[in-house]
């Protein structure tokens, strides 16, 4: 099989400047904000989670960033740069077109996310032939190529196959394959595992991650599951009713947690381990959109609150080198778990 | 002690459950492989008194056909169901009244029409659990048994979040004073936060009221928390049976032992690779001869591809079916520990 060359139309970028750079990023609909105030870079190369529980916005801020919020919900303030060029402010054509060869995006239900009436392997080509230039042929070729990196077995004859044919992890795989047909540099992930068993979820995270560092693919990894995040980034962002309330390594952030949520979150969840630790759930429920206060949205769950969180919002600060958090009390935490 | 309180509160013997799929004519003419689903090959299992057991295995494994079974919405091709050592006939009022179950999405388990109080009083009337005049008390303490106030008897569904309407399933379930709960996979849909509190409750529930709960999981670091025992299942068959915590320490199926090793970890790099499965579970119409597992198995010899291996005793209080399964306690777990980060 001949190797066929992906990248002919690359866009040169400035290495400079942060190959993804999320400033001040509000979204919601008309009558309420749902996401604000998020801003994060991420590096090329970089393997960056987010995570949150339902209704935190992460899975928005991903969207916002591929263009592909849903109806009736916008952005409405902030800046999404890619190499240095906004987004948000440039023609819906050059947006379009560095969608795919520059930024691809993996969903969380394959099912749903592919075409049920076109064969797999022509569902990959799609994506060559329109950015790459590839004839019908070539771009054939280079999705059995690709079915063929991502793991998949006898790739040649499954690229004929149809979606439903194809068991869950299979599914997968094409989309993966799909997302890096045209060799993106930033690959968007949108909880790509949790419709998956633990044991193909296995395999699923370690062909992420190898196909990251196999070419220097950067990652924005969305999931509610902390040790996933732990097996998947080096760092992560932890977002609580629309806003980032704390960042850094995730090594550090998971021994050292410097924001109530995060210690909430850890401590709730089961560390397998870690069997003989007790599970201490948050009291509460996360506040809804449409009526939250003016202070600290997590105020009201929190075991470290003053006066002080309940008027004012924290302002995501730096709290110790390389870490970040929204919290007025952070040092009252500074302990290890 | 009579003969009744020993026995388990369930038993399941020899318990199969086979689909046939359509066969058109043509497929008939063309004779075209198997149009059989085998969701339950032979499953023998028992639910001790008192007891939370986990259920584990991949999507397919036959978890929820057999909790289907137990609780009687669905009848088996062969094989016995006995509740406290009688076997169990027809569905009638009384057996589906000790057995109860919470499902897994509690936004589609409840009914968005009736208030909480309505949900209640039609089971506490349908089966006279009380008399109609402690309907009401009755509806109260069910929701002080699951950490509710008396306060949303008149709110419908809709008014609660994932947590609270998990809860309020479990009250549901309670109401009729059942002996075993079955909950499929109870915690999956909710927030990480709120599933350690539904957890809590299932762990206060069975103390408080003895019931004998069968926990259906795939989330193993669930199951390692709450679980007495573990069953694993494997295309319709259970492959292991162990008490939880020799379950995790010391598999001896190495399907268990590849489940273990996939779970993501919290600690860094504690993550180990030895036992990584290849492929997937093969489809329930077409299982693989001999020991079902082998085509997936890195210890499987000739003898794993000839011989279909019985689930066997192998220990005090432990089961497997591998022919290997003494070889395999000698491959000891990776050390976690070694590379865990100061805490």
């Amino acid at each position: 099989m001949t190797v066929i060359e992906t990248d002919q139309q690359r866009v040169t970028l400035d290495p400079s400047v942060p190959l993804l750079s999320v400033q001040d990023l509000s979204i919601g609909t008309r009558s309420a904000a749902i996401v604000e105030g998020v801003s994060f870079d991420v590096a090329a190369g970089e393997r960056s989670g987010i995570v949150g529980e339902s209704g935190s916005g992460k899975s928005l801020t991903l969207r916002a960033i591929a263009g592909l919020l849903p109806r009736g919900v916008a952005v409405q303030g902030g800046r999404i740069e890619y190499g240095g060029s906004d987004l948000l402010t440039m023609s819906a054509r050059r947006r379009r077109a560095l969608m795919g060869p520059e930024i691809a995006m993996v969903f969380q239900e394959p099912m749903t996310a592919l075409n049920p009436v076109m064969r797999v392997g022509d569902q990959i080509a799609e994506g060559p032939r329109r950015h790459l230039g590839l004839g019908k042929k070539e771009a054939a070729d280079l999705a059995v190529q690709m079915m063929a990196r991502t793991g998949i077995p006898d790739p040649a004859r499954r690229a004929r196959a149809y979606p439903h044919e194809l068991s869950g992890g299979l599914r997968q795989r094409i989309m993966i394959a799909m997302a890096v047909s045209c060799g993106p540099r930033l690959l968007l992930c949108d909880e790509p595992t949790t419709a998956l068993d633990v044991t193909v979820q296995l395999q699923v995270l370690k062909l992420l991650e190898k196909l990251c560092t196999d070419t220097g693919t950067a990652l924005v990894f969305v999931t509610h599951d902390l040790a996933v995040v732990n097996q998947t980034c080096s760092d992560v962002d932890v977002m609580y009713a629309g806003h980032i309330v704390e960042a850094g390594p995730v090594a550090e952030v998971f021994a050292a947690p410097r924001h109530p949520y995060t210690r909430g979150l850890l401590e709730s969840a089961p560390d397998f381990d870690r069997p003989d630790r007790e599970l201490v759930p948050i009291p509460g429920f996360p506040p809804n959109v449409a009526d939250r206060g003016p202070g600290c949205p997590f105020a009201p769950r929190c075991g470290y609150v003053t006066d002080h969180c309940r008027t004012a919002m924290p302002p995501l600060a730096t709290v110790a080198p390389g870490r970040l958090a929204a919290c007025f009390e952070t040092d009252r935490l500074g302990d290890v778990l | 002690m009579t003969t009744t309180e020993k026995a388990p509160a369930l038993q399941v013997e020899g318990l199969t459950k086979s689909y046939s799929l359509g066969t058109s004519w043509l497929s008939k003419v063309l004779r075209r492989g198997s149009s059989t689903l085998t969701a339950l090959d032979g499953v023998d299992l028992e639910l001790r008194r008192g007891e939370v057991l986990a259920l584990v295995g991949e999507s397919g494994s036959g978890k929820s056909t057999l909790a289907k079974i137990l609780v009687g919405s669905t009848g088996p091709t062969s094989g016995t169901v006995q509740h406290d050592g009688v076997v169990a006939g027809k569905r009638d009022r009384e057996s589906s009244r000790r057995v109860q179950m919470v499902f897994q999405d509690p936004y589609s388990s409840l009914n968005p029409r009736l208030t909480v109080g309505a949900v209640l009083a039609e089971l506490l009337r349908l089966h006279d659990v009380v008399p109609r005049s402690e309907v009401r008390a009755e509806s109260i303490r069910l929701l002080g048994l699951v950490g509710m106030e008396a306060d949303v008897l008149d709110a419908y569904p809709s008014q609660f979040s994932g947590g609270q309407r998990q809860r309020l399933a479990i009250a549901r379930a309670l109401a009729v004073r059942p002996d075993v709960l079955i909950a499929d996979e109870p915690v999956s849909a909710l927030d990480v936060s709120v599933q350690a509190t539904i957890l809590e409750l299932f762990a206060r529930l069975r103390a408080e009221l003895g019931l004998s709960v069968l926990f259906i999981a795939h989330n193993l670091a669930v199951v390692q928390h709450l679980a007495d025992r573990v069953a694993v299942m494997y295309l319709g068959r259970i492959v292991e049976v162990a008490p939880t915590a020799e379950l995790f320490s010391s598999p001896r199926h190495p399907y268990t032992r590849a489940l273990i090793d996939s779970i993501p970890r919290m600690t860094a790099g504690s993550v180990n690779d030895e036992f990584e499965l290849d492929g997937e579970p093969p489809s329930p119409y077409d299982v693989p001869s001999g020991c079902r597992f082998h085509p997936r198995c890195p210890l499987a010899d000739d003898g794993c591809r000839s011989t279909d291996p019985a689930l066997l005793t192998i220990g005090p209080a432990r089961l497997s079916a591998c022919l290997k399964a003494d070889e395999l306690a000698t491959i000891p777990l990776p050390d976690t520990t070694a590379t865990e980060l100061p805490r």
